[in-house]
């Protein structure tokens, strides 16, 4: 990582300065190898990058979005992920957490842009409206994706946060009145990573980023382009209810006896084995639970279209044009119900239409029958 | 009208690798479908054992993998056999490459799903519908087994399976991926009971031996249709 001017102080320095010790530092730098699954040298090379390296500029956008993502981030489970990596210190232009505001904010980021072009990490949280020439997201007089193009032009990489950056999320699900788009389909050119989830794990967000700062380019993404270290495995596959899944043992519904009895909550919509994300190892609030740890099914929220895959409270989709109460199932067992009818009418048809041809053959048989000594 | 001096003429039409083709694929389609079913909709069931006791979603899953690679590899093997079985068991058969199939099918059509006067069939393997029909269906099995080894994929670490990693996202998705998988099985399920009849039909109607056929390879032919058509 280019360390644009000395004397700028360094991660550790800025962490010394605000109270934190070195032990607390070095504790840190071993959660973070551990998130990206690293090997153990991994720890020392993380500490030796922050020790060594001014932070880098981020600007931290924000779009059509709920902001979860940043509370999210905020919530990690260790306190130098939001005091280091996302706080005021480490932001040069946040709506929502920075100081200065109005004029000041802008010029904030104007400043940065200029000054650390092709150096900044660019940081989208939210969709882009693209409909109506984008009035529906408009930030300092300007339109979202206006917004977008000026920072993204001068962006070493940029981060999508979330669900709405990564693929819309719920305002872009039917009929996607403001023509919400996820940042890939805007900006091309520049190397974009997608950290699905509504909100992501606060600690894979941090995790993103110190793999950024310490190695100096992406972390290893997969065919979607997400960081394979948090999204190559199914919630499923992580899932403490798994057991019971492979039993055959599922909670029919919310209330009944099986669900007290912790059991498989695939029966009642759990999306956990269509959706790749490492809720069931790092777990949420500090490691304290998620969603199907609390007896809820996951929702599958770091999945494109999850919202349209729905309901979201039964294991069959519904089947695109039949009504929400029809899936698959239900259309497949009428189209049965009616080849079953044609197929009745057609044998009908036949010993009307054709009786004449099988008695000839019925009559023939007869005859040889009759022929043939008993 | 009576057949005095009816003669039926013996025609190998089956060969042994079809017909084993046939009843694997039978078979596969059968403990696909029913374990497809059951993993799509899990039968309700109250039970005191301990999970570490049963494993019965994940013999049905088994069941379902297994049965779908035998499925692929043996669907791979009548593509092969296309080329160099006989001339019923030929890919011409399947693919419509000129007008006459299409007259075929046509004279197929008339016969014997409206039922209007026409020719009498004289197809000795497939008719030209049935042909051009399991060509669908070979598309279907083709989406079939993409479909389902895309949802396979992230749980193998086999290359064969990894090969299709691919599919998710340009499917947009294991929610989407999953929904078609699913909805396609309605097709083998319709597919089947249409079969099923027609093959009793044809049975029935022209008294050729249609359903033993995929026992012994035999069908038999009227003597007259046999010295018309021969080469």
């Amino acid at each position: 990582m280019a360390a644009p001017e000395n004397k700028r102080p360094t991660y550790y320095e800025e962490l010394r300065q605000r109270g934190y010790s070195r032990r607390d530092f070095m504790k840190f730098c071993t959660m973070m190898a551990a998130y990206l699954g690293l090997e153990a040298t991994g720890t020392a090379q993380i500490a030796n990058t922050l020790l060594k390296t001014p932070r880098i500029p981020v600007i931290w956008l924000h779009f059509q979005e709920c902001t979860c993502c940043s509370e999210s981030f905020i919530r990690s489970s260790h306190p130098i992920v939001a005091d280091i990596l996302l706080d005021k210190l480490s932001l040069d232009y946040t709506e929502t957490l920075m100081a200065a505001s109005g004029h000041a904010a802008e010029a904030a980021k104007e400043k940065t842009m200029k000054d650390y072009y092709g150096e900044y990490v660019l940081c989208v949280e939210g969709s882009v409206p693209v409909d109506n020439d984008g009035v529906y997201c408009c930030i300092g007089g300007k339109s979202a994706i206006q917004v977008l193009e000026e920072a993204a032009a001068g962006a070493k990489a940029i981060i999508a946060w979330g669900s709405c950056a990564c693929n819309g999320c719920v305002q872009a699900a039917y009929p996607n009145p403001t023509g919400a788009t996820p940042i890939h389909k805007l900006v091309k050119g520049k190397p974009i990573i997608k950290v699905p989830g509504c909100p992501p794990i606060g600690e894979v967000m941090a995790g993103v980023l110190v793999h950024i700062i310490t190695f100096g380019r992406l972390p290893e993404l997969d065919k979607v382009g997400r960081p394979k270290a948090f999204y190559s495995k199914r919630v499923h596959d992580s899932c403490y209810r798994r057991p019971y899944y492979d039993a055959g043992l599922f909670v029919e519904s919310f209330d009944d006896e099986n669900a007290k009895k912790g059991y498989c909550l695939y029966k009642v919509g759990c999306k956990g084995p269509m959706t790749y994300n490492s809720c069931g190892i790092i777990k949420w609030n500090d490691g304290v639970s998620y969603p199907i740890q609390s007896g809820h099914g996951c929702i599958g929220c770091s999945e494109a279209n999850f919202w349209d895959n729905g309901p979201l409270y039964r294991q069959m989709a519904s089947f695109p044009g039949f009504g929400i109460e029809s899936n698959a199932d239900t259309v497949g067992m009428v189209a049965a119900g009616v080849t079953a009818a044609g197929i009745a009418a057609h044998a009908i048809a036949t010993n009307v239409k054709k009786k004449k041809l099988v008695d000839d053959l019925v009559a023939e048989g007869k005859e040889s029958e009759k022929e043939l000594k008993s | 009208m009576k057949r005095k001096g009816h003669y039926l003429r013996r025609v190998f039409v089956w060969q042994l690798p079809v017909r084993v083709y046939h009843w694997l694929n039978a078979l596969v389609i059968v403990a696909l479908c029913a374990t497809g079913y059951l993993i799509g909709s899990p039968p309700a069931i109250m039970s005191n054992a301990e999970a570490s006791h049963r494993y019965l979603f994940g013999i049905i899953r088994f069941i379902h993998f297994v049965a779908a690679y035998i499925f692929f590899f043996n669907f791979i093997f009548r593509i092969y056999w296309g080329f160099v079985g006989n001339k019923y068991a030929d890919w011409k058969n399947f693919v419509p490459t000129n007008k006459q199939y299409f007259q075929n099918m046509w004279e197929v059509l008339k016969l014997d799903i409206f039922m209007m006067k026409g020719k009498e069939n004289r197809a000795i393997g497939h008719n030209a519908l049935a042909g051009f029909t399991y060509f669908l269906t070979f598309i279907a099995f083709l989406i079939q087994c993409i479909t389902g080894f895309g949802l396979y994929a992230s749980m193998t670490d086999w290359w064969f399976a990894d090969m299709f990693v691919w599919v998710s996202n340009a499917f947009g998705g294991d929610f989407a991926l999953r929904n078609w998988h699913h909805a396609a099985m309605w097709f083998f399920i319709l597919f089947a009971m249409v079969h099923v009849y027609l093959v009793f039909y044809h049975d029935y109607v022209e008294g050729r031996g249609e359903i033993s056929s995929m026992g012994g390879g035999w069908k038999f032919i009227e003597e007259e249709v046999f010295e018309e058509e021969k080469a």
